[in-house]
């Protein structure tokens, strides 16, 4: 990335975004709006899982409707620990991880052997299959959910995620590392293949790439860092509830992805950005604000399609 | 096992199959000749559980009500169409996902608010609150009966409409080759208009059925949703013997899992371990039917002619 490029409109843009992120903590105070840096955690937060979302979505063609399953499988991760005594996030962290992973290797491999619409319904099928497993078991709280009572231990005086600070910026350096991840995996020769698969599976397999294990592989990689997403949030909200692996939250997720701006590496941040402050304030002006939030979703879909990246991307090349 | 139980359970598993197959025909019919990936279609049974407890209520009658019901249902799906699915055949799926997606929102929001969280209802008359007790004992309400009978006339008619009738070849044609129906001279969109008036009308007829047992409620369309998808893609997209099969496949498979699976695992684990697990199993039965399906045969059980 060079300097050039933070002078575009979509450098701005982009740089603005990740500095809202790193001083919201000290902005939010001065213009007394403290639950802002709250808002922007959860954004942090979701932004990872909208990140692995666009990642198979946006490079690999792979609409994933399900995509909540994987945020919800790593918050009952710790959930469920923590309700064992198991506090330690030695070990919740990489069962989260670990169980998101395994679960995106089943799911994937019995979904992608399917294409276009089955592919939505299924993975659909599979996220509302988690749902009403996490519904039905009253052991873990049934539909009122868990509360968790104390976040991941980290055995560090220096490193508590008890600590608001610590852990807003934990939030901050995942959303981060996954952001370059998800960079570096897009350009890399693997990365390559998989977007080569997207607008053409057929050459591909032609040529001789194994694509299926192609986009198995990024399904997985996707399913552990939205994993991550879900680990996050159940440290966070204290609490993991049945909502998380909800249909509309993975409908929700798909809208971010497309309102940042798809297949582009900082769409889902401003996407995620865009949607969580809209809500906030809309559900503030009014308590029926899915009446304006559902045609704004429509008209979104209908007459900006690439998203804020597209947008700008046209604005700095009209012929482009 | 008491076997009049199982009669009963049969009779309701066989009862959420019709339901579900009147939902996921139009569901099916609509994707497999409009290629229109259609979410709100749960959004139309809504539709039709309302229409007909605001027509009953206000005519008093549930045979008047629900006769206004099925044209209501009619220019409902005809203005959704003209409005904005119309827009969306040129797009891909993922548009469509999240257009539809907007509408449930944008619906669900309209209706609680007019209705509230408890939603509205039908009371049955009493020449339909009773029970038919059928030989060996088994009771069966009057109004399942209805909604049986009724589901399986219209699924008759259906099947007479698409196979054997002018519009049906029409839409026969669309669903194996769009562009060539068009090229013929056949007008494309009004049979598009067509198909999807009669999706809503299928959609609104059960929504309609099944409110005098359940309630008319706001987000009701979802969960019904969600199981047609499960149909169509164990039946295979586009098929209607398909979609039939799998929806009382379902219908039984989910209903009789509910009633049964605890008493089956009791068999072999202790009964503290089999109430837990009980209902965990039973409410992913089917999803592992439409896993194991899939596994077997990718594009369901019967995969659409020429696609």
């Amino acid at each position: 990335m060079s300097i050039q490029f933070l002078k575009t409109p979509r450098g701005i843009y982009n740089s603005l975004l990740i500095l809202l992120c790193v001083f919201m903590p000290i902005i939010a105070p001065l213009i007394g709006q403290e639950f802002y840096t709250d808002v922007v955690a959860r954004v942090m937060i979701v932004t990872i899982a909208a990140i692995s979302l666009n990642f198979i979505m946006g490079y690999g063609g792979m609409i994933s409707f399900g995509h909540a399953i994987f945020v919800g499988i790593g918050g009952y991760s710790v959930g469920i620990l923590a309700s064992h005594g198991i506090e330690s996030a030695y070990i919740q962290w990489p069962v989260g991880i670990l169980m998101s992973g395994l679960f995106a290797l089943i799911i994937g491999a019995i979904s992608l052997r399917t294409r276009g619409v089955y592919f939505i319904m299924i993975t659909l099928a599979f996220a509302q299959m988690m749902y009403f497993l996490s519904v039905s078991v009253e052991k873990y709280g049934s539909d009122d959910g868990l509360t968790i009572d104390a976040r991941s231990d980290f055995g560090l005086s220096f490193f508590d995620l008890n600590d608001a600070m610590t852990m807003y910026y934990t939030a901050f350096m995942l959303m981060v590392g996954c952001l370059y991840l998800n960079f570096r995996i897009v350009n890399s020769r693997f990365g390559r293949v998989l977007r080569a698969g997207k607008s053409n599976n057929e050459r591909m397999a032609t040529i001789g790439y194994p694509t299926f294990r192609y986009k198995l592989v990024a399904f997985v990689i996707a399913g552990m860092m939205c994993g991550l997403s879900g680990l996050l949030s159940a440290n966070f909200e204290d609490f993991v509830s049945p909502d998380l692996l909800f249909w509309t939250f993975s409908g929700e997720l798909i809208f971010m992805v497309v309102l940042g701006g798809m297949g582009t590496i900082m769409g889902p941040l401003g996407g995620a950005m865009i949607f969580l402050f809209l809500t906030e304030i809309l559900s503030n002006i009014t308590e029926a604000w899915h009446l304006i939030f559902g045609p704004f979703l429509i008209l979104v879909v209908l007459f900006a399609r690439g998203g804020v990246e597209g947008f700008l991307k046209k604005y700095e090349d009209p012929n482009g | 096992m008491d076997y009049i139980l199982l009669a009963e359970q049969f009779f309701n598993g066989f009862q959420l199959g019709i339901i579900l197959f009147l939902v996921a025909a139009g569901l099916t019919l609509i994707f497999g000749i409009m290629d229109l990936v259609n979410l709100a279609h749960g959004t139309l049974y809504m539709f039709g559980a309302f229409f007909a407890a605001t027509f009953v209520q206000l005519t008093d009658s549930l045979v008047l009500g629900m006769i206004l019901t099925l044209p209501a249902m009619l220019i409902a799906g005809l203005i959704l169409e003209l409005s904005v699915l119309r827009t969306l055949y040129e797009r891909d799926h993922l548009d469509q996902v999240l257009a539809t997606f907007g509408l449930i929102i944008f619906f669900n929001e309209l209706f609680l608010i007019v209705w509230g969280a408890e939603g509205t209802g039908i009371n049955l008359p009493p020449y339909l609150s009773g029970l038919i007790t059928l030989p060996g004992g088994i009771t069966v309400p009057d109004y399942r009966v209805v909604i049986i009978i009724s589901g399986l006339l219209v699924a008759v008619l259906l099947y007479l409409l698409v196979s054997k009738t002018r519009i049906g070849m029409l839409i026969r044609a669309g669903a194996s080759n769009r562009e060539m129906v068009g090229a013929l001279g056949i007008n494309i969109k009004l049979l598009f208009t067509l198909v999807f008036g009669l999706g809503a009308v299928l959609a609104g007829f059960a929504g309609m059925i099944i409110t005098p047992i359940t309630q008319a409620e706001s987000g009701m369309g979802e969960g019904m949703l969600i199981l047609a998808f499960v149909v169509i893609v164990i039946g295979g997209i586009g098929s209607i013997k398909g979609a039939f099969i799998a929806a009382i496949l379902t219908g039984l498979i989910d209903t009789m899992g509910r009633s049964f699976i605890d008493v089956a695992l009791m068999s072999f684990m202790d009964s503290v371990a089999a109430e837990t697990a009980g209902p965990a199993i039973s409410s992913m039965l089917i999803y592992i039917l439409m896993a194991v399906i899939l596994a077997i045969k990718p594009s369901g059980l019967f995969p659409p002619k020429g696609a």
